[in-house]
């Protein structure tokens, strides 16, 4: 599932604050402040353990000092380092985390772009309540597993 | 004007944004992430849009008067403008953007000068909306009352 233009409906939504999150950390990678700062808040609400990185090198950098995210939100164009260079980056190293891309309003081709560098889902920014809870949602099932 | 008359104000005053365009359901969104860990929060994210926007459109008026004209630069600066627009919610300004970065791609000079007269106008204005608003939410908090939702 790419989540591209996914519906509300289309989504098994819970409230986040159904899920206990207190043991998820979170990677928010976005050139932009305001952008970092409302994802940060946006998953702090859910319970989340949540770092920022400006750029996509910072992202793959914190990965290769032994950090250690359960989701990494990747913002897709970004100096330095873009998302879809990085994710690909971060999929060789061996992550495992959840990677989600957040793009602006693109053509299906710029995110089919960005899915097939090794995202688990993309959505356009910002990330909506829904669009959390249904993320957080996937995380707790797939540790639940583990 | 007395406590109620200022919560009733607010109340006309934001729900008059949201009926003219000037915001969206993401400004409700920003709102609702605000609480008493983050009393804040809204003033805090928005005074970023005002910082991010002035800086991108002296940016954008800049490129626009070289001689050369760099509209590559320009497209991904007006992508920024966009993305910020977006996420707190100031419609007018982010659908400007849309037909900006169109231009952009057009390389159409007049065109982009054109949309960045309109994109400084509509931010002028919702920037003037917002901090009167965050006055009127200071006031009532000022006079011992609570903001509405």
């Amino acid at each position: 599932m790419s989540g591209n233009g996914a519906s509300s409906s289309s989504l098994n939504m819970i409230s986040g604050e159904d899920v206990v999150n207190n043991n998820l950390s979170a990677l928010v990678v976005d050139d932009s402040p305001l952008l970092r700062l409302l994802h940060d808040i946006h998953l702090k609400k859910y319970g989340l353990k949540v770092q920022v990185a400006e750029n996509g090198k910072v992202a793959v950098d914190l990965f290769h000092l032994g950090a250690s995210f359960d989701l990494v939100l990747m913002d897709k164009e970004m100096p330095v380092m873009n998302g879809v260079e990085a994710t690909k980056e971060l999929r060789a190293m061996g992550v495992t985390s959840m990677i989600v891309g957040v793009t602006s309003k693109n053509g299906p081709g710029e995110q089919q772009a960005f899915m097939e560098a090794g995202l688990d889902y993309c959505f356009e920014k910002p990330l909506t309540p829904e669009i959390i809870s249904f993320l957080l949602e996937e995380l707790n099932k797939h540790n639940n597993k583990n | 004007m007395d406590l109620v008359q200022l919560q009733r104000q607010l109340v006309d005053y934001r729900t008059s944004l949201y009926h003219e365009g000037f915001l969206d359901e993401q400004f409700t969104q920003l709102q609702s992430l605000q609480d008493e860990n983050n009393p804040d929060f809204v003033v805090e994210v928005v005074s970023l849009f005002f910082e991010d926007s002035e800086r991108l459109l002296n940016e954008l008026s800049k490129a626009l008067e070289q001689q050369v004209i760099d509209f590559k630069r320009m497209d991904a600066q007006v992508h920024q403008l966009k993305g910020s627009s977006s996420s707190i919610g100031a419609h007018r300004v982010q659908k400007l953007c849309i037909v900006f970065r169109n231009y952009c791609e057009a390389q159409n000079v007049e065109g982009c000068l054109k949309c960045l007269q309109q994109v400084k106008h509509e931010y002028g204005i919702i920037k003037t909306k917002l901090e009167s608003m965050f006055q009127l939410e200071q006031q009532i908090l000022n006079a011992g009352g609570s903001i509405p939702v």
